[in-house]
C-alpha cells in the first residue's frame, strides 16, 4: 500500500483498502471501448454467464438498497417524528431501514465474490494459454521479441484485466444506477430544488476530469523518476568497486543527487495535485449542501416541502460524489485494459509458422542418417542465410562446422531440430522429411548442448534429468559419470540436490557445460548438436570436458559447431561455411592441403598463437 | 520509539513547514467540527417553520430565514477556509516528507559509496535497492499522509466524542458502539489481507521466474520437447496462484461491504433512538441530523486507523533497515589528519600481511613479496587462494588483519585515500560501465580529460576501433538505454579507463574468464601496452601470461608457496610445476599439432613471405619448441 496503490489516483481514500497487485502501465490516452477486445473478454467469461447475470442482479439490488436509505429517513422524520410522533411506526420503519441494511451487505458481499471467481478463472485460463502459445510459438517470433515484453503480457497485463473486471466494470454499473437513481429521486421529490442541488454536477464532473487526467500523468511522472532513482542506485551500487577504486565518490554523489532531486519535484508536483483536488470536492459538496440549506429551509417554510426532504437531500448530496471520482478511476482502468487486452490476443493470435502438419506422423527410432538436400533458408525471407546447401552425415559420423560467425554454422544446426523451416530443398532423416513427422518426436531423438549451456531452477538432478525425466537417480549419476560431471557434482554442498539459482549463474561456464553433457547423455539421442564454448574454461575443467565430449560424440551423429582444434581434427568431416555455403569440404588433412579458406583460417590462428607467445621473451628484453 | 525519533529529528531541519502543516490540521478540524452545529440550527428553524409539535434549538429570533441565510453563507465562507487549511496541511506535510526521503536517500547513498568493500562483499544489492525506494517510500508515506492522519483522527475521534456526548449522552453512548466495531473489522482486514497480499505477491513472482526461464531457456525446451512438462509446472504454479487469490477474495468479499454496511447501522440506530428521544423531548431533528453528520465524519478516520497503524509499523521497521546501514561503520577510512600520497615511483612492498575477512579465517598469512618499479608480477595459484585478496590490498579496498603494505615506503593506512587509488590503475574481473557516454567511461576516472587524450587511450587499448564503428562514436551511450557492449568489449573500455589514469601501479584482475579466444588476444594485446613500464600485478589463469612476468608468485591457502622466475620455479617449485602440467595439457592439442605440422606450416608460410621471412620470428619459434620440448621432458620423467 505504497504511494498510490489504490490507483492513478492518489488520493484513493477508501480505495486504498482494495488495491490489488499494482502494475504499472504507462497508457495515458488511449481507446476506452475496443469491441475486439471486449468481445474475445465476454468469450471467456461465456462459461460464467449465469455468476455474471447472477452478479448484475446483486448490483441493481444493492443500489436500489443504497438508494433507498435516505428515503427511509424522509419518512421517518416526516410521518412519525415531527408531523405526527409515532414510536411503532418509527420503530417499523428503522427495522426496514435494518433490513435494507443486511440486504444491501448480502448482495455486495455475494456480487464481490461471484465476480472475484468469476475473474480469477478466466484470468487464470488466459494466463494458461498465453503460455501454451508462447511455447508452441517458434524461435523466429522468440528471435524478434524480447523475452521480458513476452513475459509481461502472461504476468502485467493479466493483472490489468483483472482490475478492470473485479473493479471496473463492476463500479461502472453500480455508479451509473446510483447517479441516475439518485437525480430521479431528487427530482421526484421536489424538481426544482433538484435542479438547483444538481447545478454543482457539471462544475464537479469539469474538475474530475481535469485533475484525474492531470493527477495520473503527474503520477507516472513519480514512478518514472523513482525509476531512474532505482536504476542510479543500482548501478552505484553494484559498481561500488569501481567507484572507490577511481576515487569518483564525489562526482557520482552530485549525479545521484540531481536525479534524486527531480524524483522530488515530480513528487511534489504530483503532491501539488493531490492535495488541491480533495478541498475542491469538499466545496463542491458543501456548496450543495448550502445550496439544499437555504432553498429548502425557505420552501419548508412556505410549505412546499417537509423537513423531511431536506434532510434526504443532504443524505442524498453526500452520495452524489463518490461515484463521479470512481467513473473517473475506472475511465483510466478501462483505457488500460484495452491496451492491454489488445497486446493479449495479439500474442494469442500470432501465427504458429512452424507446426506439426496435420497428417504428421511419430518418426520412428532412427539410425541417423541426415541428410541436406539442396536447401536454401532465410529468417524473413529477404535476406538468405543458406543458399542451396547439400550434404550427407551416415550414422555416427562427426561433423565439425567451422567457418566466420554469421556464416550459417548456427542455422545448420538449428534446422536439423526443425526449429526454422526451410523455403527450398529438404531435410531428411533416415529418408524421412522432418516436415512429415511430428516435432515431439523428432526432437526427443536429438539432443541439444548450446555453447552457454541453460539451467533451470531446480536441482543439479533436476537438471540433468531434463534430459529424459523418467529416467532413475540411478541412471543420472551413471549419465554424470559418463559425461565427467559426477566429481565435481559430488563435490557441491548438496551433490546432486545442490540448487541452481539464477539460471546457473553460481556455476562457471565450464561447469555448465558439463551438466548440458551429462543431460544429453541421459537423454541418449541418436543425434547430437553441439555448439561448443568459445569462452576459456579453466584448466581443469578444459581437460574434463575433451574427455567427455570423446565419449559424448562416440555413436552418435554429431553436428559441432567446433572452435576446439582437437574436435576438428577428429572430425569425419569438416564443412567449412562462409556465407551461407559450404565452400570445402574433407576431413582436417584434407582440407589444410589444399588451398581455400581453411588453411588461411588456420594460418591466421596459428600465427596468433605464436605472436602471443612471442611477446614474452621481448617484453622481459625491454623490462 | 528510539527509531520514531530518530525518524522525527529528520523532520527538523522542516520544522517550520511542518509545524504549519499541524496548524492547518487543527484549524480544518474544527471547522469540521463546527459545521453540522450549522447543521443542526437550520434544520431546527424549518422544523419551526413547518410548525412541528416537536421542540427545536431554533432561537426565536424576528427572522429566521436570516439565520438560515447566514448558515448558508457561513458554511460556504467555512468550506472556502477549510479547503485552504486542507490543502495547506497536506501540501506542507508532504513536503516535509518528500523532502525527508530525498535526504534520507542521500544519505544513503552517501554512506553506501564510503562503505568499504568487505561491507560490500555481504551486502546484496537487492535488498540495498529496497532500502532506497520502497523502504524510503514507505517511511514518506507515514511521515508525511500517515502521521497526519493519524493526528487527525484522534482530533477528530475526541472532538467528536466530546460533542456528541454534551448533546446527548445517551445517543452518544449508543451511536459510538459502531466505532469499536469498526476498529475490530478494520484490524481483522488488516491482519488477515496483508500477508495474504504478500502471499499472492509472492506466488506471482514464482510464476513470474518460471516464465522468464522458459523464455530464456526456450530453445532447450524446445531441443528436448519439453513443453509438456513446463507447462505442466506453470499450470500447477498458475492454480495454485488463482487459489491464493479466492482466498483473498473470499475475505474481502465478506468484509469490504461490510465496512461499508457498518455506518448505515450507526445511523439506523441514531433515527431510531434519536427519533424516540425527539418524541420526547430530549432532543431536536436538527440535533439528530447534525448527530448523524458527526457519525458519517468520523467512520472514514476510524476505518482508517487498522490500516494507519499497520503503517506505522511497516514505516518503523523500514525505518530500522534504513538506520542499520546508516549505522553500519566504515571501516575503510581516512586516518585523522592523514597526508596525501605524493606521486609515486611504484614500489609495493607486502611486509608480513595477515588478512582475514570478517574475522574469519586467514586468507593471506605472513605474505612478503615486493615488486619493484616498473616490474611484472604474476600472482598464481588456485582459487581461493589469495590471489585477488593481495591485489585488493594495495589500492587498500580492504585493511589488513597484520602486517603493512607499502608504497614507496608510505603504509597505505597512513595516506588520503584518494590519492592512494587515483595512482593505483585497476582492471577488474566485473568490469562494470555506467551509464553514459562511451567518453563518459573512459574518463571515469578523470572527468575533466581532453577529447584527444580520451581517444589516444581508447587506441591503446584497441578499443578505438570498435568506438568508432557506432554511429555516435564517442558519444554512443552504454548501459540500460545504450548499446550493448559484448564482454571483450566492455573489457576494451574498462582498460582504457584505467589506462587514463596513467597509474603508476597497474592491477590486473583475471579478465579472460569472460571473454571468447579471439578478444583475449586482443586484449592481450592492449594490455601489453598497458603494462610497458608500469608496476603490475596481474592474477593469472594461464601460463603464457605468467611467461611475461618478472616474478611469479605461486600462492596456496594464503600464503607464498614460491617465488621466482618460470625457469627457476619450473626446477624447484612442485607446485608451480603441475599448475604448469595442466596448463601444458591445455594446449597440448595445439603444441602436439604444431609439431606435427611444423614442417606444413613452415611451407605454407614460407610461401607467404611473411613469417619464416623473419629471421627474429624464426628464433622466437626455435625457442619456444626448445621450452616446450624441455616441458615435455619434465612431464616424462614425473609422469606415473
Amino acid at each position: 500500500m505504497i504511494a498510490g496503490a489504490g490507483g492513478p489516483m492518489m488520493w484513493g481514500g477508501g480505495g486504498d483498502w482494495h488495491g490489488g497487485p499494482q502494475a504499472q502501465h504507462t497508457v495515458i490516452d488511449g481507446r476506452v471501448f475496443d469491441p475486439r477486445v471486449m468481445k474475445r473478454l465476454w468469450g471467456y467469461m461465456q462459461p460464467y454467464k449465469m455468476q455474471v447475470l447472477l452478479t448484475v442482479a446483486m448490483v441493481i439490488v444493492s443500489a436500489g438498497m443504497q438508494l433507498l436509505s435516505p428515503y427511509l429517513l424522509k419518512i421517518a422524520i416526516d410521518n412519525y417524528i415531527v408531523a405526527q410522533t409515532d414510536v411503532v411506526g418509527l420503530s417499523v420503519i428503522s427495522v426496514i431501514f435494518g433490513l435494507t441494511l443486511i440486504v444491501s451487505y448480502v448482495s455486495m458481499s455475494s456480487q464481490a465474490w461471484a465476480m472475484a471467481n468469476v475473474t480469477q478463472r478466466v484470468l487464470n485460463k488466459m494466463r494458461g494459454e498465453l503460455f501454451v502459445k508462447i511455447n508452441r510459438l517458434p524461435l523466429t517470433y522468440h528471435d524478434q521479441h524480447e523475452s521480458g515484453v513476452t513475459m509481461s503480457r502472461i504476468i502485467n497485463d493479466v493483472t490489468v484485466f483483472q482490475q478492470l473486471l473485479t473493479n471496473g466494470a463492476i463500479n461502472v454499473v453500480t455508479d451509473l444506477l446510483i447517479l441516475v437513481g439518485i437525480a430521479s429521486i431528487m427530482l421526484a421529490l421536489n424538481w426544482k430544488l433538484a435542479l438547483l442541488t444538481l447545478s454543482v454536477m457539471p462544475v464537479m464532473i469539469g474538475a474530475t476530469i481535469f485533475f484525474t487526467s492531470r493527477a495520473r500523468k503527474a503520477y507516472l511522472r513519480t514512478r518514472e523518476t523513482i525509476g531512474e532513482v532505482a536504476a542510479s542506485f543500482q548501478e552505484n551500487v553494484s559498481g561500488v568497486r569501481v567507484v572507490q577504486a577511481f576515487a569518483r565518490e564525489e562526482v557520482s554523489q552530485n549525479r545521484f543527487d540531481e536525479i534524486n532531486q527531480g524524483n522530488r519535484n515530480a513528487n511534489l508536483g504530483a503532491v501539488l495535485l493531490s492535495s488541491a483536488f480533495p478541498p475542491i470536492v469538499e466545496f463542491m459538496g458543501m456548496l450543495a449542501t448550502a445550496i439544499v440549506l437555504f432553498f429548502g429551509t425557505m420552501a419548508v417554510m412556505s410549505g412546499d416541502i417537509t423537513v423531511g426532504v431536506v434532510v434526504a437531500f443532504l443524505t442524498y448530496v453526500t452520495r452524489f460524489f463518490q461515484p463521479i471520482r470512481e467513473l473517473a478511476q475506472v475511465y483510466n482502468l478501462f483505457q488500460q485494459a484495452m491496451a492491454a487486452g489488445e497486446k493479449i490476443f495479439d500474442l494469442l493470435d500470432e501465427p504458429i509458422t512452424v507446426d506439426n502438419r496435420p497428417d504428421a506422423t511419430e518418426l520412428a527410432p532412427i539410425e541417423g542418417r541426415v541428410e541436406f538436400d539442396h536447401v536454401s533458408f532465410s529468417y524473413r525471407g529477404d535476406v538468405p542465410v543458406l543458399k542451396d546447401v547439400s550434404f550427407v552425415a551416415e550414422p555416427g559420423q562427426t561433423i565439425a562446422l567451422v567457418g566466420p560467425t554469421g556464416a550459417g554454422k548456427t542455422s545448420i544446426a538449428s534446422l536439423l531440430a526443425r526449429f526454422y523451416d526451410i523455403n527450398e530443398g529438404a531435410i531428411l532423416i533416415d529418408g524421412t522429411d522432418t516436415r512429415s513427422v511430428t516435432m515431439e518426436s523428432l526432437r526427443r531423438q536429438m539432443g541439444l548442448v548450446p555453447q552457454d549451456p541453460f539451467l533451470f531452477s531446480g536441482t543439479v538432478r533436476d537438471n540433468i534429468r531434463f534430459g529424459r525425466p523418467s529416467a532413475t537417480d540411478e541412471e543420472i549419476v551413471d549419465a554424470a559419470k559418463l559425461a565427467n560431471t559426477h566429481d565435481f557434482i559430488s563435490r557441491l554442498p548438496q551433490g546432486y540436490n545442490t540448487e541452481v539459482n539464477e539460471r546457473g549463474q553460481n556455476y562457471s561456464q565450464g561447469q555448465r557445460q558439463l551438466i548440458a553433457f551429462a543431460r544429453a547423455v541421459l537423454a541418449n539421442p541418436r543425434i547430437l548438436i553441439l555448439d561448443e564454448a568459445t569462452a576459456s574454461v579453466d584448466t581443469r575443467t578444459e581437460v574434463l570436458i575433451q574427455a567427455a565430449l570423446a565419449r559424448l560424440l562416440h555413436g552418435r551423429t554429431s553436428f559441432v559447431i567446433a572452435h576446439r582444434l582437437s574436435t576438428i581434427r577428429n572430425a569425419d568431416t569438416v564443412l567449412v561455411v562462409n556465407g551461407g555455403e559450404i565452400v570445402q569440404r574433407g576431413t582436417h588433412r584434407e582440407l589444410l592441403s589444399e588451398e581455400g579458406m581453411y588453411k588461411d583460417l588456420y594460418l591466421m590462428q596459428y600465427r596468433r598463437e605464436m605472436r602471443q607467445l612471442d611477446a614474452v621473451p621481448e617484453e622481459m628484453a625491454t623490462a | 520509539m528510539g527509531t520514531t525519533l530518530r525518524l522525527l529529528s529528520y523532520l527538523k531541519k522542516y520544522w517550520i513547514t511542518a509545524s504549519i502543516a499541524y496548524v492547518c490540521l487543527l484549524i480544518g478540524t474544527g471547522i469540521d467540527l463546527y459545521v453540522p452545529q450549522l447543521l443542526r440550527s437550520v434544520i431546527d428553524c424549518a422544523v419551526r417553520g413547518q410548525g412541528g409539535a416537536v421542540k427545536t434549538t431554533c432561537a426565536s429570533t424576528p427572522d429566521p430565514l436570516e439565520l438560515v441565510r447566514n448558515a448558508a453563507l457561513l458554511i460556504v465562507g467555512l468550506t472556502v477556509m477549510k479547503g485552504l487549511f486542507t490543502f495547506g496541511q497536506t501540501y506542507l506535510a508532504e513536503y516535509g516528507a518528500q523532502s525527508t526521503a530525498y535526504d534520507i536517500r542521500n544519505e544513503l547513498y552517501r554512506h553506501l559509496q564510503r562503505l568499504s568493500f568487505s561491507w560490500h562483499d555481504r551486502a546484496q544489492s537487492g535488498g540495498l535497492m529496497a532500502r532506497a525506494t520502497s523502504d524510503v517510500e514507505q517511511l514518506r508515506n507515514f511521515t508525511g499522509r500517515g502521521f497526519l492522519q493519524l493526528a487527525q483522527v484522534i482530533c477528530m475521534t475526541v472532538g467528536i466524542t466530546v460533542i456528541l456526548v454534551v448533546t446527548n449522552w445517551k445517543l452518544a453512548l449508543i451511536s459510538l458502539l459502531i466505532v469499536p466495531v469498526f476498529l475490530r473489522v478494520t484490524t481483522f482486514y488488516t491482519r488477515t489481507i496483508r500477508p495474504q497480499f504478500r502471499q499472492i505477491q509472492q506466488e506471482l513472482s514464482v510464476l513470474a521466474a518460471i516464465v522468464q526461464e522458459n523464455l530464456a531457456g526456450n530453445k532447450v525446451v524446445k531441443a528436448f520437447a519439453r513443453e509438456p512438462e513446463q507447462i505442466e509446472k506453470f499450470e500447477q504454479q498458475n492454480d495454485y496462484l488463482l487459489n491464493q487469490y479466492l482466498k483473498q477474495a473470499r475475505v474481502t468479499s465478506r468484509v469490504n461491504p461490510l465496512m461499508d454496511v457498518l455506518g448505515n447501522f450507526g445511523t439506523v440506530a441514531v433515527l431510531w433512538m434519536g427519533g424516540w428521544l425527539i418524541i420526547t423531548g430530549d432532543l431536536t431533528v436538527g440535533q439528530l441530523v447534525a448527530f448523524n453528520t458527526y457519525l458519517l465524519l468520523i467512520i472514514r478516520p476510524v476505518r482508517r486507523l487498522g490500516f494507519l497503524i499497520a503503517q506505522a509499523s511497516q514505516a518503523n521497521a523500514a525505518a530500522d533497515r534504513i538506520f542499520e546501514i546508516l549505522d553500519a561503520p566504515v571501516s575503510v577510512e581516512d586516518k585523522p589528519g592523514a597526508l596525501p600520497l605524493p606521486p609515486i615511483s611504484g614500489h609495493v612492498q607486502f611486509d608480513h600481511v595477515t588478512l582475514s575477512y570478517y574475522g574469519g579465517e586467514k586468507v593471506l598469512d605472513d605474505v612478503t613479496f615486493d615488486a619493484q618499479p616498473g616490474q611484472i608480477v604474476a600472482l598464481l595459484g588456485a582459487t581461493g587462494s589469495g590471489k585477488t585478496s593481495i591485489v585488493n590490498l594495495v589500492p587498500r579496498f580492504y585493511d589488513v588483519t597484520g602486517g603493512r603494505v607499502l608504497i614507496d615506503g608510505h603504509d597505505v593506512r597512513e595516506v588520503q585515500l584518494n590519492s592512494l587509488r587515483t595512482q593505483v590503475g585497476i582492471v577488474l574481473q566485473d568490469t562494470t560501465l555506467f551509464t553514459g557516454t562511451v567518453r563518459d567511461n573512459i574518463a571515469f576516472g578523470v572527468p575533466h580529460a581532453t577529447d584527444e587524450h580520451v581517444i589516444a587511450m581508447a587506441k591503446a587499448a584497441r578499443a578505438h576501433d570498435f568506438i568508432a564503428g557506432f554511429p555516435e562514436g564517442y558519444d554512443t551511450l552504454v548501459g540500460e538505454r545504450g548499446v550493448t557492449l559484448s564482454g571483450g568489449q566492455k573489457q576494451r573500455i574498462a582498460i582504457a579507463r584505467a589506462l587514463l589514469l596513467d597509474p603508476r601501479i597497474l592491477i590486473l584482475d583475471d579478465f579472460t574468464s569472460a571473454v571468447d579466444t579471439e578478444t583475449e588476444a586482443l586484449i592481450r594485446e592492449a594490455l601489453d601496452v598497458l603494462m610497458r613500464g608500469r608496476t603490475t600485478l596481474v592474477i593469472a589463469q594461464r601460463v603464457s601470461t605468467v611467461l611475461s612476468a618478472h616474478k611469479i608468485v605461486v600462492l596456496e591457502r594464503g600464503e607464498i608457496a614460491g617465488m621466482g622466475t618460470h625457469e627457476e620455479l619450473l626446477e624447484t617449485n612442485p607446485i608451480y610445476a603441475e599448475i604448469y602440467r595442466l596448463q601444458l595439457m591445455d594446449e597440448t592439442v595445439k603444441e602436439l599439432f604444431h609439431g606435427e605440422e611444423l614442417a606444413l606450416v613452415g611451407s605454407l608460410s614460407g610461401g607467404n613471405g611473411q613469417h619464416a621471412g623473419n629471421g627474429h620470428d624464426d628464433q622466437r619459434e626455435g625457442a619456444l619448441n626448445g621450452r616446450s620440448g624441455n616441458g615435455h621432458g619434465r612431464n616424462g620423467r614425473n609422469g606415473r
